[in-house]
């Protein structure tokens, strides 16, 4: 590293570190917010799957009186019956106004028809549209189709056939997720979180290497040293990049301390989230650095203020986000094209190291490869743009 | 030691410097005159080597500002108008930067440092963070800034830009110490009161053209006029007429 190089890198850092705006904002975001929402969200997330399943279901049924062996079924199966007085027709408005959640009309029909071995007819009355309730409407239904499968075994065995007969298929649901692999979708947020925290931690120091010294009058004074353009973009975006690898260390660190106080073994899930883990997940993350640093910078010299810097780069920082959200909706499979594209490779290699699967060593070697080249490639452009005369604005 | 010969500079559609020829020798103090917008800044910003000429020559200390810019920078001090001091650093770690960049270092650098701190009677601000500093103190630590690796050549744009009176007479003081060193002095101004007072030469420029120069005798003599105020006035209407 050349002198002026280190001077500059140096008279950056200590300047940034005294100002507790940047300070604040830049490790804010990592250290506190992201690891916050996130945890907030496992948790929320990990007592609803937990209250799904010890609660009893709550079931309105009008017309209990005429179904008693029904009634007797459901409550030994954990429901538990409000018994009320509906039409169908009263039924379907009371939980369309948000009266009742889940009600069950079994109908005057019902006794006489089950006598005759005809379909006796019930109506569950749901809103699918309150997700809410989802899960009890399936509870509910379940419950029903066991009670209706287990008459038609007994009917069947009266007759003398075997209940196999209406069972010629017999499904088994295997689940083959590890607990691991159950917690990606949720863990999917945190590489989400360590491309961020990287971006906002350099967000200011990137902004500040044109637009700000512009701004402060600074700029044109310093061109009239004898340093080089490329050696002053070269100290900046080095504090920069020191900004953002502390950011996102930080961030792994608050995921790790976070991680272990959510109950994540409550949702089946657990955490491959040991020291290990977390400096690979670092280090896969970490080529991503001069990327950031040199694309925002690049988008900030265009600007003509601080201000305008700003908006503009809060708008490209959402550029990297896109291909994870893509692959998180579409649950992108690793292969070596995609390991070619920056942001999109960092993901899905953190995801894999979170799964606990192997990861190709093709994979990291074309994900880091694509990812500085395309760092230096922006960085270069940076200096190129620092050579305009457009640049003193 | 400057000299800038058939000097030509265009912004788009703007002809900003349209054949600037003066000389600004060793020893003396050259004012450099004209109306905001007149080209001056654009002058000494291609002496900076921040802008390159399109056309024209442009000399300073033997080094020539289009092939050799980083021997221009290395001779040269500049004070642009706008101070831009670092606010969340102190006056000393901002000489101290700018000194470091221009390669020096260690105990000669502080020593420097401390010599300018005790002439510009800074010692009392030196170390408190430059964004609470008054417009004076500023432009202290940017002039020590500029003097830190004693340059042989000075430009100063507008520095006595907002200065209360006492500010701006210990700069004069200052710029004719360096005059006394030998230095080559140059400095920009729309304020004739200020160039008069101060001036060895003059260089009266309008619309990107030298109107007039030479000693203030020799303006007086040339414009025909009775007082340098005069003189200016008349320089300038020529110069927006042609």
């Amino acid at each position: 590293m050349s002198r002026a190089v280190r001077v500059v890198f140096l008279k950056e850092l200590l300047e940034n570190i005294r100002d507790r705006r940047v300070i604040f904002s830049a490790f804010f975001f990592g250290v506190l917010l992201a690891p916050v929402v996130f945890g907030l969200t496992t948790t929320f997330a990990s007592r609803r799957a937990a209250q799904n399943q010890d609660e009893p279901l709550e079931l309105s049924v009008s017309g209990a009186a005429s179904a008693p062996n029904l009634i007797a079924f459901l409550e030994e199966n954990g429901a538990r019956i409000t018994r009320v007085d509906y039409t169908a027709d009263e039924a379907m408005s009371a939980v369309r106004s948000g009266e009742q959640e889940l009600v069950l009309v079994i109908g005057e029909e019902y006794g006489r028809r089950l006598a005759l071995g005809a379909s006796a007819p019930v109506d569950l009355v749901h809103d699918s549209a309150d997700t809410r309730t989802a899960g009890a409407t399936d509870r509910a239904r379940r419950l029903l189709e066991a009670y209706a499968h287990q008459l038609a075994a007994l009917r069947l065995m009266a007759r003398g056939v075997s209940p196999e007969v209406i069972a010629p298929v017999a499904v088994r649901m295997l689940d083959v997720a590890t607990p691991a692999a159950r917690s990606v979708l949720l863990l999917g947020m945190l590489t989400y979180f360590c491309l961020m925290s990287m971006l906002v931690g350099g967000f200011y120091l990137a902004i500040d290497t044109t637009a700000g010294e512009r701004e402060r009058g600074s700029l044109e004074p310093l061109l009239t040293l004898p340093v080089r353009r490329g050696e002053l973009i070269g100290g900046k975006v080095l504090a920069t990049s020191a900004f953002m690898t502390v950011s996102l260390l930080l961030t792994l660190s608050a995921f790790a301390v976070v991680l272990s106080l959510v109950p994540l073994e409550r949702l089946g899930m657990s955490a491959n989230f040991g020291v290990g883990v977390i400096l690979a997940i670092f280090a896969v993350m970490i080529p991503f650095v001069p990327l950031g640093a040199g694309l925002m910078t690049v988008v900030a010299s265009f600007t003509r203020s601080n201000r305008e810097a700003q908006s503009w780069l809060s708008v490209v920082m959402l550029l990297p986000m896109a291909p994870i959200l893509f692959a998180v909706m579409t649950g992108t499979k690793p292969t070596p094209t995609l390991m070619m594209i920056p942001s999109l490779s960092q993901h899905l290699l953190a995801t894999s190291l979170l799964r606990g699967d192997e990861i190709p060593a093709l994979h990291v070697a074309i994900s880091v490869a694509s990812t500085l080249a395309l760092g230096a490639l922006f960085v270069g452009l940076a200096v190129r743009l620092y050579r305009r005369e457009a640049i003193l604005g | 030691m400057i000299k800038v010969e058939g000097l030509k500079k265009r912004f788009g559609a703007v002809q900003a410097l349209d054949g600037v020829t003066f000389e600004a020798r060793d020893g003396r103090i050259t004012g450099l005159l004209g109306h905001n917008g007149a080209g001056k800044s654009t002058t000494l910003r291609i002496l900076g080597t921040v802008l390159r000429a399109d056309a024209g020559m442009a000399i300073v200390d033997g080094h020539d500002c289009t092939t050799e810019p980083l021997e221009v920078r290395r001779t040269l001090g500049v004070l642009p108008h706008a101070g831009g001091l670092y606010g969340h650093l102190t006056g000393r770690e901002n000489i101290r930067y700018y000194g470091q960049l221009r390669g020096l270092k260690g105990a000669g650098l502080e020593r420097a440092i401390d010599e300018l701190i005790g002439r510009l009677g800074l010692a009392d601000v030196a170390d408190r963070p430059a964004k609470g500093y008054s417009h004076g103190e500023r432009l202290k630590v940017a002039l020590a800034r500029t003097l830190v690796h004693r340059p042989r050549t000075i430009m100063l744009d507008e520095p006595t830009n907002g200065l209360d009176v006492s500010a701006v007479r210990m700069l004069r003081e200052l710029i004719r110490e360096l005059r006394a060193s030998g230095r080559c002095v140059l400095f920009s101004s729309h304020v004739m009161q200020e160039v008069a007072a101060l001036c060895d030469d003059i260089v009266i420029i309008a619309r990107g053209k030298v109107v007039v120069r030479g000693t203030p005798e020799h303006i007086l003599k040339a414009t025909g006029a009775p007082d340098l105020e005069e003189a200016f006035v008349r320089a300038s209407e020529e110069g927006e007429a042609a």
